[in-house]
């Protein structure tokens, strides 16, 4: 009977095909309201495997397959709809579903490769695009970070004068070949000219001192000023270091142009700009950010990326490691800082891509020789000297006082920085940069140590002192025995114990301005200075005191057994580690500095105790606590989750909710659909059986409802806004007068995640946390009882960590900001008033940040009728 | 018509070594640059002998004490001993790379700058003398009503419509304009991303 009527509609008939008709009597089963859907076509693909049908049996798919094995080649209904399967700006990504539809790609591709040479080149193209995009970023970002070692280093030196011979070297490359050959005029050479010499035309003297001490203000507030213009006028996102938002990428949220091509290129201009100005700001963790623009921009040449995000990412895990690998010149210290870090899903596959972008770019950058010095950093230092067990308790306590400065520092920046967020004075970007930046030259200009760049600093403190050092930190009594410090190492001393104060609080200062500012090399250089400070002091100590217990056996009269330079690079190692909370690819990135294996010991010392001293602070790194701040959605995987709620607590619709919004599988119309979607702002609707049966059958988006009706609108005629919408495989049976039904089987979700409601949620997290969940229903006896959405479980997570400790919630005071959806008497809100999913310019701020608060709110169920 | 082929078959024979010549050519020309290399020895102090430094541009198989320190500073039977403190090290640079780095570098900048100053300053004048106060704003207004639907209605039209050459480059400079006045919104007026 329902076939006949289904002839009867003429424009349907090619859509069923024998088995369609054979499955109908099936469907008279239906009747009891118990839908027995294991009879289709669809299920039959899951006992089948991959090896029967290409179709998938997880029917989610659109845009990429068919979505279910029947052949219906004239089925214009079956044909994806554009647009269905993506995402929304500020919206998280289904892992699972990306993951799906990337393996039914795959056997597409699989299945088709042996027709045609064609398609089996196209079958190797796909199998071999994972290696070339990674190449091609691993090009892109090591000669991107040549480009910015260069330039910044010209601009750098800008500051104090220009080479006359030659306006585009820096003060090194323009006394290239001088033969100014002793060792007091070593810096000086007649093509490079300070500014008082070309203004003034005198090169000592106070007026000379005070010309030089004016243009490097200028310089330095011009920079900044460009960097913050540019920034401001072409691309905000390209501010900040970038690695808070690049994790929370990675872990599956969607950032509309945060990776585009605008951003790569002003992040890459400003950058330079910004490390010349003198703040106190690293490019290291921005590379990271630039290598994942290459890897977003260059996965657009590879469908296989393009089209799926979950694929992407892998791209940009990659991308973050040849990132570390350019910044650092360490590719092995760059994967496991993928790894460590940034990455939120690292199959093995994405291991060994990784490992070679990391190795294209450090061999691009190595090639590109920007430093002239063969090396991929400036502050490459090779030791030679043993160290000793009982040097261990200095380590250690440098260990210590870098998990102190950590802590001190991601709280007091974190304070600073909601000040900034919450408060009018973050109205003002550009004012505040300025007013940085001036603050910065003033203070740092009559310091030599502050003056000039920070990464040759670092170098400076890391090099131990040799007969060929002249530096005012070896200027030793005895040249030969190097061990009796001079007064130029007591005034080193004092200006270094200036430079440690001054570092430490331009840097809470800085990082978070709107420019492109890293982390790595400030917290590197407050490290080298108190760890150099340590290292002489152990000296001096040796020195004095031999005949003690502990120097008696090795430090012999005469001999150094104290190296403080290995002091400063642990100092070093320890402060990053107490800021980042890094530990193993921490280690290896210092090492492959040093090329050095007989220092891991007392860096993995160094950095185990930062961390755990920075733990007992707060169990956060910085990059932690600023996507806290921001309230991104980001569910760590390394938190653990100990308490005993149960999933029916944390669902949503809560008890004094209205009920969930649900959308039945055949007896509804658009108009009805249309109503449901307007009056919620929830981003999916599970899809039940009947209202009186509350039986789940899958799962519909949002996004993928909207655009297929309006896409139906659009190609299909008949459809008016009483017709019926069916979710099931064939259409219900209809009066003969009513309007062609619509067919939205293609977008629904068969196989949405559910959980029962009394599934402890210590589970619940993990399953969120292994698979990359977006939501997971939650069913009582097969009834759909609610829904637990990523956000749900950040939130719930947040609020059991206001019982405990009441710091920070950014999240959800940010949360409470806005009006909720639901109006006080617990009706939903009209959605038309304060949300859309279309954005005005003028004025689609406010919606849109509504939209972003409770995109994942996909709210129903009414706990009470349980 | 012999002639234009005879050129052609001369072209075809002379591409690959074009090829081969444009690819190498950087190469050749950095290693041949002997300004680009050098040997820098540090000589520390030794005894009545003032701590030096020397720079020669040699190859690194002759950078050594022995070569590049010249003239010595001591007689014959201390050479050994005051080069066995010296220590030579060989650098090279690519001062083309430099160059040209520095060179796009800045021009990107000024560039950049140029078309900043059109955007902030030159263009509203323009603007607003060309069309009046109104078009400008109302530009931004009508580009689809509040409601959910409209969104689909835009996902759908941005797959289908197929205008020419420079409509597409207006709507792909209008849509990027678009979207970094929402990036713009939301880090510096409404702080929700990158505060």
């Amino acid at each position: 009977m329902e076939s006949e009527q289904l002839y009867h509609r003429g424009y349907c008939r090619n859509s069923y095909n024998s088995i369609a008709s054979a499955s109908s009597d099936e469907e008279l089963l239906d009747g009891a309201g118990v839908i027995m859907d294991f009879h289709t076509t669809e299920d039959d693909n899951l006992l089948d495997g991959d090896a029967a049908s290409p179709g998938s049996n997880y029917n989610m798919s659109n845009g990429g397959g068919a979505p279910s094995s029947t052949t219906h080649l004239l089925d214009f209904l079956e044909e994806p709809i554009p647009g269905v399967g993506t995402y929304d700006d500020f919206h998280t990504i289904d892992w699972v579903r990306e993951k799906c539809k990337d393996r039914e790609r795959h056997r597409k591709i699989n299945s088709k490769k042996k027709e045609s040479a064609w398609e089996f080149t196209k079958s190797l193209y796909d199998a071999w695009s994972g290696w070339l995009v990674v190449t091609l970023t691993g090009l892109a970002s090591g000669a991107l970070a040549g480009l910015i070692d260069i330039a910044a280093d010209w601009m750098n030196d800008l500051k104090e004068g220009v080479c006359l011979s030659a306006l585009w070297f820096n003060h090194e490359q323009c006394c290239w070949t001088s033969n100014e050959t002793t060792f007091a005029e070593r810096d000086k050479c007649p093509q490079w000219k300070s500014w008082a010499e070309l203004i003034l035309g005198q090169a000592e003297g106070p007026g000379s001192y005070i010309m030089n001490y004016f243009m490097y203000i200028y310089w330095a507030l011009s920079f900044a000023f460009l960097a913050v213009c540019l920034v401001k006028v072409f691309a905000p996102y390209a501010c900040g270091s970038g690695i808070p938002e690049i994790k929370t990428i990675l872990s599956g949220f969607i950032i509309r142009g945060y990776l585009g091509k605008w951003t790569l290129m002003i992040k890459t201009i400003t950058l330079v700009l910004a490390v010349a100005s003198g703040l106190s700001l690293g490019k290291e963790g921005p590379l990271v950010h630039v290598a994942c623009c290459c890897g977003n921009i260059f996965s657009y040449l590879f469908p296989k990326y393009s089209k799926n995000e979950a694929k992407k990412r892998e791209v940009l895990s990659a991308a973050s490691a040849a990132g570390v690998s350019v910044a650092f010149g360490a590719p092995i210290g760059g994967v496991l800082f993928s790894l460590e870090e940034v990455s939120y899903y690292f199959p093995l596959k994405t291991l060994w891509r990784s490992f070679f972008a990391a190795l294209v770019a450090a061999f691009v950058l190595r090639s590109i020789n920007p430093f002239g010095n063969s090396r991929l950093v400036l502050f490459y230092v090779e030791y030679h000297t043993p160290w000793y067990l009982f040097e261990l308790i200095p380590f250690i306590l440098l260990g210590v006082f870098g998990g102190l400065w950590g802590a001190f520092f991601i709280r007091a920046n974190i304070a600073w920085c909601r000040r900034r967020k919450s408060t009018r004075f973050g109205k003002y970007p550009v004012l505040e940069v300025i007013l940085v930046a001036a603050i910065t030259a003033v203070v740092a200009f009559p310091n030599p140590y502050t003056r000039q760049n920070t990464s040759e600093l670092i170098k400076e403190l890391f090099t131990d002192c040799g007969p060929l050092e002249t530096s005012q930190l070896c200027q030793y009594r005895s040249q030969m025995t190097g061990n009796d410090a001079g007064p130029g190492v007591y005034s080193a001393m004092w200006q270094l114990c200036l430079a440690l104060i001054f570092k430490i609080i331009m840097t809470i200062f800085t990082f978070g301005l709107k420019v492109p500012s890293g982390l790595f090399i400030p917290s590197m250089a407050i490290g080298a200075i108190a760890g150099r400070i340590v290292g002489i002091a152990m000296e001096q100590l040796a020195y004095y005191h031999h005949d003690w217990f502990l120097f008696k056996e090795w430090c012999e009269v005469g001999a150094d057994c104290i190296t403080p330079g290995l002091y400063a690079m642990v100092g070093a190692a320890a402060c990053l580690g107490g800021v980042t909370r890094m530990t193993v690819s921490l280690v290896v990135i210092v090492f492959e500095l040093t090329g050095g294996l007989e220092y891991i010991v007392p860096l993995m010392a160094a950095v185990m105790t930062s961390k755990w001293v920075g733990d007992a602070f707060g169990r956060e790194g910085i990059y932690e606590s600023h996507i806290r701040l921001n309230g991104y959605p980001f569910l760590d995987a390394k938190e653990e989750f100990t308490h005993t709620t149960l999933a029916r607590e944390v669902m949503r619709p809560r008890r004094s909710d209205p009920p969930l919004a649900v959308m039945t599988q055949d007896d509804m119309t658009v108009e009805e659909l249309q109503a449901t979607i307007n009056e919620t702002s929830y981003n999916g609707f599970p899809v039940i059986v009947s209202k009186e049966s509350q039986r789940l059958v899958g799962f519909a988006l949002r996004r993928d409802i909207t655009i297929a009706i309006e896409n139906a609108r659009r190609k299909q005629e008949g459809i008016l806004p009483n017709s019926r919408v069916y979710f099931t495989q064939h259409a219900p049976t209809l009066p003969a007068d009513s309007p062609r039904p619509l067919k939205l089987r293609s977008i629904l979700d068969m196989s949405p995640f559910t959980v029962t409601d009394h599934t402890p949620m210590e589970i619940v997290v993990d399953i969120f946390r292994k698979l990359g969940l977006r939501q997971c229903l939650v069913t009582h006896n097969g009834i759909v009882l609610g829904i637990i959405t990523k956000k749900n479980i950040l939130e719930h997570l947040e609020e059991l960590k206001q019982h405990t400790e009441p710091l920070a919630a950014s999240w959800y005071y940010h949360k409470k900001r806005y009006p909720s959806p639901h109006g006080s008497n617990g009706k939903p809100r009209s959605r038309v008033h304060h949300v859309q999913l279309i954005r005005s310019f003028q004025d689609g701020w406010g919606g849109r940040g509504e939209d972003s608060e409770d995109e994942e709110e996909v709210g129903l169920l009414d706990s009470s009728n349980l | 018509m012999f002639n234009g082929s005879s050129t052609l078959q001369s072209l075809v024979k002379l591409l690959p070594f074009t090829f081969v010549t444009l690819l190498t050519n950087p190469l050749t020309r950095y290693y041949i640059n002997s300004e680009d290399i050098r040997c820098k020895c540090i000589c520390p102090p030794y005894r009545e002998v003032e701590g030096q430094i020397y720079k020669q541009n040699v190859s690194l198989k002759d950078c050594n004490c022995l070569h590049v320190v010249d003239p010595m500073p001591v007689d014959g039977r201390d050479v050994e001993a005051y080069c066995l403190r010296c220590e030579c090290k060989y650098e090279e640079r690519s001062s083309g790379t430099i160059k040209f780095t520095i060179i796009m570098y800045l021009s990107i900048l000024g560039l950049l700058l140029l078309y900043m100053v059109y955007l902030t300053l030159l263009e509203p004048i323009l603007k607003r003398r060309l069309f009046g106060h109104s078009q400008l704003i109302q530009n931004y207004d009508d580009v689809g009503d509040q409601q959910p639907f409209a969104n689909a209605h835009n996902v759908l039209s941005r797959s289908h419509s197929r205008p020419n050459m420079l409509n597409k480059v207006e709507h792909a400079q209008q849509r990027w304009r678009r979207q970094v006045q929402e990036q713009r919104k939301s880090v510096f007026d409404r702080h929700v991303v990158l505060s």
